[in-house]
């Protein structure tokens, strides 16, 4: 079984981001950029299941401007066996981006689709359930937990939801994204770095891919959200009582 | 065209006080009118609060909207849910059930397909669900089927296809506009519409009920996947996400054990308790407490964070708190730059203290 993990560049986590003053978007020039966090717990899961002996191939795949072949270079890197980048200059939304991936499937036959549960840019937690819908596969969404039973064909995934933990069992191929709990994902190595350099990165565009990208959403604008009021330090318990009796009214 | 003007002509005349005296105000508005359906969670018997949200903010969406409840499962409790639905808002105009076993859990496929059909029947203009991990599971699945982008997690309407919705773990506000086909797709987040509490006992006109016709389903593709057990911790205290006192806990509490401190200190203020990544990583605390980016977004009139420092992705999910206090022996942790009311100090002091002399619950 081969295994995709979808992989997305993003603003580093620890980045205090800064809105541009033309209110359209936020500044991303000269600004540390990383492989989002859930995606490195996508990777590191498709590895694991490979070295178990469960998988004999992971492709990292990425899309987006050049830039995201040093992305793809990291997946690499952590072990994966080889990329693929579909350049797009004009922002993707996550329906082209399930739209590529499908397409991509549909080239690379994977048994299984990696992805991390939400991007920490756009927070937007759809394009694992969009892709699974398309192709009409099962989805294991927000998986912390996730099993794979060769000889059925089957995945037992954990899911982390709002009352607890749920378990599913999907029939593969199906579609995974990940939760923080999934796993600690790796780091690179200096020798895996200088490996990686060499693994082929295969590049499609989504034209040819005959993917139709244009966004069905705009942005109208960007800002910052409202400032808190500062609020006061106090000195002692009786005065922090006090304070939420008699002037927040809370207590 | 002529059935849907049938079919809202249909719904108007379920709700003839309200829509007589709306008559006027929709030939005078230049916007079409707004046909929502609400993907609703329900529980035990009743629509959860989440999805009261929910219908709150599809109410939002225009003077003259009219609603419909989409309500799955199976068995008694479902039919007892659909009453209740039935009642619950005076916008709602119908409520479809759809009973099938496939529905006993809420499982993303058979869900996706539910929309997908009820969608195409109806054409509705708008289709909601919460973001909770119900909606954030099923809505963006069912927006692929039906060739749309959906919008995650909309904390404001400005227009009936234009919305707010937070980006970067809530360090910047990006407003959408929505430019493609019918339906706009959207999750809500539910701190952001709370439900006025007449609305909930509200039970003076009675919508329609109907059953969903299945016999379109696709058996097989939604036999892929299969529930197998669901674990949840035992819950005595408010639900996280509606509490009106949020307690939380983080890396400062060193221990397991020592978190005890923080239920005390939340029972005894009848609050909701709630912990950071740090905490629930170090296991503490089973991680749907975590509150965050990747958490639960809590929006209560008081949010106590007890050695907790402020990372941005908690933050995320305590902005809309009304009232915050932190307690952290570290005076330039990040969260005092959003604490309205700060101790630097030991919490291993001030809780003791705090239980001492804090009044009970009201």
């Amino acid at each position: 079984m081969k295994i995709m993990v979808a992989i997305k560049r993003v603003v580093d986590y620890a980045v205090k981001i800064r809105v541009k003053p033309d209110r359209t978007g936020v500044e991303t020039q000269n600004v540390k950029m990383s492989m989002n966090p859930f995606c490195e717990i996508a990777i590191e899961e498709a590895l694991r299941i490979k070295e178990a002996g469960l998988a004999s191939e992971v492709v990292a795949v990425s899309m987006g401007p050049v830039q995201c072949v040093d992305t793809l270079r990291t997946g690499l890197a952590m072990g994966a066996d080889r990329g693929i980048h579909v350049e797009a200059t004009a922002p993707l939304y996550p329906l082209s981006v399930a739209k590529i991936l499908k397409a991509l499937v549909e080239v690379e036959k994977p048994g299984l689709l990696l992805l991390g549960k939400q991007a920490i840019d756009d927070d937007c937690n759809q394009t694992g359930q969009m892709v699974a819908g398309l192709l009409n596969w099962p989805q294991g969404t927000f998986a912390s937990k996730v099993v794979i039973d060769k000889e059925k064909q089957e995945v037992t995934v954990d899911r982390e939801v709002d009352g607890g933990l749920e378990t599913l069992c999907l029939d593969l191929p199906a579609v995974i994204t990940t939760d923080l709990r999934l796993n600690q994902p790796r780091y690179a190595t200096l020798p895996n770095i200088m490996k990686a350099k060499s693994k082929p990165i295969k590049k499609f565009t989504p034209q040819e891919l005959n993917v139709n990208v244009k966004p069905d959403l705009e942005v109208v604008e960007v800002t910052e959200p409202p400032k808190r009021k500062a609020g006061i330090l106090l000195s002692s318990v009786d005065e922090l009582i006090d304070k939420l009796k008699n002037e927040a009214h809370v207590i | 065209m002529i059935a849907r003007t049938l079919f809202t002509a249909f719904k108007t005349s379920i709700l003839p006080s309200s829509s007589s005296q709306l008559l006027p105000l929709f030939s005078s508005s230049p916007c079409r009118s707004v046909t929502t359906l609400v993907l609703a969670e329900h529980d035990s018997g009743s629509i959860n609060a989440a999805s009261l949200s929910a219908i709150a903010a599809a109410a939002s969406l225009s003077k003259h909207t009219s609603i419909s409840l989409l309500l799955a499962g199976s068995g008694p409790s479902l039919h007892q849910a659909a009453q209740h639905a039935a009642s619950c808002h005076p916008s709602i105009s119908q409520v479809l059930v759809a009973d099938s076993d496939k529905f006993t859990y809420p499982l993303a496929e058979p869900w996706a397909q539910l929309v997908q059909l009820v969608q195409q029947k109806n054409g509705y203009s708008h289709v909601i669900a919460a973001s909770g991990s119900f909606g954030k599971n099923i809505l963006p699945r069912a927006a692929a089927l039906l060739d749309v982008s959906p919008v995650t997690d909309v904390v404001a309407i400005s227009e009936s296809r234009q919305f707010v919705r937070p980006i970067y773990a809530g360090n910047a506000l990006c407003t959408v506009r929505y430019t493609g086909a019918d339906p706009c797709m959207l999750t809500i987040r539910s701190t952001s519409f709370p439900v006025p509490a007449k609305s909930i006992e509200l039970a003076s006109n009675k919508s329609a009920i109907s059953e969903v016709d299945l016999s379109m389903l696709d058996v097989d593709s939604i036999g892929k996947s299969r529930y197998v057990k669901q674990t949840s911790p035992e819950a005595e205290r408010p639900d996280l996400a509606n509490a009106r006192v949020v307690v939380t806990g983080g890396r400062g509490l060193k221990t397991a054990e020592n978190f005890k401190m923080i239920e005390k200190l939340a029972e005894k203020l009848g609050a909701a308790v709630g912990a950071t990544r740090a905490a629930v990583d170090a296991g503490f605390v089973p991680n749907d407490l975590q509150v965050g980016q990747t958490g639960k977004i809590v929006a209560p009139d008081l949010y106590m964070a007890f050695g907790v420092s402020g990372a941005i992705q908690h933050l995320a999910g305590i902005r809309d708190s009304k009232v915050i206090v932190a307690v952290n022996k570290d005076a330039d942790a990040p969260i005092f730059k959003v604490a309205d009311y700060g101790v630097v100090g030991d919490l291993f002091e001030v809780i003791p203290e705090l239980l001492e002399k804090l009044p009970g619950i009201k």
